[in-house]
């Protein structure tokens, strides 16, 4: 009696655990590309759901809202892309959840093309009208160079430029280099005074993405069917070996970026140059108050002579995700939100971002000059730059892996054991592989 | 019966004969005393120093933040840090603190309140499969909670519950470990007999469990509040999996969302560490005032 009590109780138990096992698993997320409905216009009230770490995007989402009452949007924020944010992306996009719009960096867009997580935005609208209307490496990244497709709306950029201390400079009477070889020149005349020409940062593999970008390379190419993985190509080595070569010599410093102890180093002098972008202005504004009015911005140094290219650091553009149920209006809002004057100046005094779009990079409030840099009209330089820009860089489909393993590589280089251009070689070597793990089809 | 209480021993030197050699009297030597303070030492120094310079760095304004010295103050501006960080977009610290105090502090009185009921009914009622069941759930202790924040979030998709305070909330009410210790606890400290002689008495199971029971494995309950409230309150990565709406964070997931655009708004740097300043000052409160059921329950069930 009880043994036959004991097994009926075991018996439920187990059949009532795989009954839910098999509830759970049933009906995983959506597949890509087969619910994006053709990009028609909806009746009546659209809600639409936007995820986006820009501060002060909701007051830019308010004043749409006021004046689109058919198409309402709903802004979330929180961390930062790579601070979690993608990551909910993906994990959103399997459970059949995500936002109807996202805040995609460029770099991180290849992957979730890869994934099928974009709507193809060229179906809709207007869309790719507005292609003129972006300035056009930043189309290049959101295409992906492909003619007939857009996967995601340009929103800001980074063009790269120098920003330097003019007081030091002229104080101790060195000339502002327009070339790296003045670059190195000047380095050495700086360093004689007990100070550096510019901090070398380990672990911002982007920066030193966009110097090899300025320098007429790209890590990566997608001839359609198969990805190309060139980190060791001749301008690679080229900008590694310069920068292992002021290694070497002691005449760059290589404390970690973004830390307080790299402030201190702008902020007492420590530290006289930085190749950033065009958002860095806020960054050294906020980290190096005491040296107020004593920074310019000049151009980037040139490899060569008169050239004239420019390397870019960050951007994000604005993609609509598989899965959502109005992709024409959510490509709408896009489009407002990134090429409209209103919502660029907005964004611009809220965020510091340095629009994408052609009509952006003649806004009043980029006009101005900036006090913190001595008045001067900062945002001009970035403006040239950004025309200088070349549209032949391609991102990765796993930029995260490769910054980390080239990071590896470049915090032992720092620290005396191996070069920039091994640890190049090693993050050569590990994103092939890590491609292959992914079965994505990769050229050997 | 009375909880366990510290029973202090006493040794008196027993009267002994004379001509009879004093018995030798273990005693501490003076060189092993001042070893083991030494160490003590260190290692509080090194648990204490972080909470001091967390503190500093909280008293100070940014722009003083890098220039001195960084364990001993500048100018006092601890007040006036607190204020921007309140003002800080409408208050939205606040909303977190509030938010974490509730994850944490309901979810862990109700967590307590199903892992006693769960702990003591295993330990006091005989039932077919009993041990099966204990078994399946001290399994549950040895899963990691960032191992089922991810299966979680698909689960709730399908109820269409990620983005609530729901999602947060009723992952927090299970607590394996909290069971285990209260099924040791109860079968320890509760007796058999008092149960019987309340049910001879007429009182109903659930009346005998809270009126007799609960008082009497209240060091168990208020160690399974603890371990349970600092779990919910640290737990991160289910927040931020589960959570898109930032006044639903709790203050861990926003401050590292403070953190993590600090690049961008520099000014977030001050907020984010006396966000974290003030962000430690609940744990603390709570910890000193349980401390001595604390005591107590750690070492419950080690003496009959």
């Amino acid at each position: 009696m009880r043994i036959t009590k004991r097994a009926a109780t075991v018996a439920l138990l187990t059949a009532a655990t795989v009954a839910l096992t098999g509830c759970s698993a049933a009906g995983g997320g959506t597949t890509g590309g087969d619910d994006a409905a053709a990009c028609e216009p909806a009746e009546g009230k659209v809600d639409l759901t936007f995820t986006s770490w820009i501060p002060g995007i909701e007051d830019v989402v308010d004043v749409w809202n006021e004046a689109n009452p058919d198409i309402q949007v709903a802004v979330q924020t929180g961390p930062n892309g790579n601070g979690g944010t993608y990551a909910n992306f993906f994990n959103q996009l399997e459970a059949g959840n995500a936002p109807d719009l996202g805040q995609i960096e460029y770099d991180a867009l290849p992957n979730f093309r890869v994934q099928d997580g974009l709507v193809d935005l060229a179906s809709c609208a207007g869309v790719l009208d507005a292609k003129a209307d972006f300035v056009d490496w930043t189309w290049g990244q959101v295409s992906f160079n492909e003619d007939d497709a857009v996967y995601a709306i340009p929103q800001d950029s980074g063009p790269m430029a120098m920003f330097y201390r003019a007081d030091l400079f002229e104080a101790n009477g060195i000339a502002i280099p327009t070339t790296w070889a003045e670059y190195a020149t000047a380095a050495e005349q700086v360093r004689a005074t007990g100070a550096y020409i510019t901090n070398f940062s380990q672990g911002d593999i982007n920066q030193f993405a966009g110097l090899v970008w300025q320098a007429g390379g790209t890590w990566f190419g997608n001839d359609g069917d198969n990805w190309n993985v060139d980190l060791t190509g001749d301008e690679s080595i080229m900008v590694a070996d310069y920068w292992q070569d002021l290694i070497d010599r002691d005449l760059v410093s290589t404390v970690p970026a973004w830390t307080t102890e790299w402030d201190n180093a702008y902020n007492t002098g420590a530290a006289w140059t930085w190749n950033s972008a065009a958002w860095g202005a806020n960054s050294i504004a906020s980290g190096a108050p005491d040296t107020a009015g004593k920074w310019a911005v000049a151009e980037s140094p040139q490899w060569e002579a008169g050239d004239e290219a420019s390397g870019n650091w960050g951007g994000s553009s604005t993609a609509v995700f598989t899965g959502s149920e109005h992709p024409y209006e959510a490509a709408q809002f896009a489009l407002w939100l990134n090429s409209s004057s209103e919502s660029l100046t907005m964004l611009n005094e809220a965020a510091n971002l340095y629009p994408a779009a052609k009509a952006g990079l003649e806004l009043p409030v980029l006009k101005e000059g900036v006090e913190f840099y001595g008045n001067q009209p900062i945002y001009d330089v970035f403006a040239k730059a950004s025309s200088e820009v070349s549209a032949d860089f391609v991102w990765g489909p796993t930029m995260t892996q490769t910054y980390n393993d080239v990071s590896d590589g470049f915090k032992s280089a720092v620290s005396g054991k191996g070069t920039l251009a091994e640890a190049l070689t090693t993050g050569q070597s590990a994103t092939i592989d890590a491609l292959k793990a992914q079965s994505i089809p990769v050229k050997e | 019966m009375s909880a366990l209480t510290e029973t202090p021993t006493v040794t008196r030197p027993s009267r002994r004969a004379k001509n009879t050699p004093a018995p030798k009297v273990a005693k501490e030597s003076p060189l092993s005393r001042v070893g083991a303070m030494t160490v003590m030492l260190v290692f509080t120094l090194y648990f204490l120093i972080p909470i001091w310079w967390l503190f500093i760095a909280g008293t100070k304004s940014s722009a003083q933040f890098t220039s001195t010295n960084p364990l001993w103050f500048a100018d006092f501006n601890l007040f006036a840090n607190i204020g921007n960080l309140v003002a800080y977009r409408d208050g939205v610290f606040l909303k977190w603190m509030l938010n974490s105090a509730l994850y944490a502090g309901a979810g862990a009185l109700l967590a307590t309140l199903f892992a006693g009921m769960a702990g003591y009914a295993l330990a006091k009622y005989r039932f077919p499969g009993r041990e099966l069941l204990f078994n399946i759930v001290l399994g549950g202790v040895l899963v990691p909670a960032t191992a089922l924040a991810l299966p979680l979030f698909l689960i709730f998709s399908q109820v269409s519950l990620t983005n609530t305070f729901w999602a947060v909330f009723l992952p927090s009410l299970v607590s394996p470990f909290g069971v285990y210790l209260t099924r040791i606890f109860a079968s320890a400290s509760v007796p058999d007999e008092l149960i019987e002689a309340a049910r001879l008495d007429g009182a109903g199971e659930v009346r005998t469990f809270f009126t007799v029971s609960v008082k009497l494995m209240f060091p168990a309950l208020v160690t399974v509040f603890l371990f349970q409230f600092v779990a919910i309150w640290n737990n991160f990565f289910l927040p931020l999996i589960m959570l898109r709406d930032e006044t639903l964070f709790p203050v861990t997931l926003g401050l590292y969302a403070w953190n993590s655009q600090v690049n961008q708004i520099p000014e977030l740097r001050g907020y984010v560490l006396i966000g974290a300043l003030l962000s430690i000052i609940p744990l603390i409160i709570l910890f000193l005032l349980l401390q001595r059921f604390w005591r107590n329950g750690l070492g419950a069930g080690s003496v009959k």
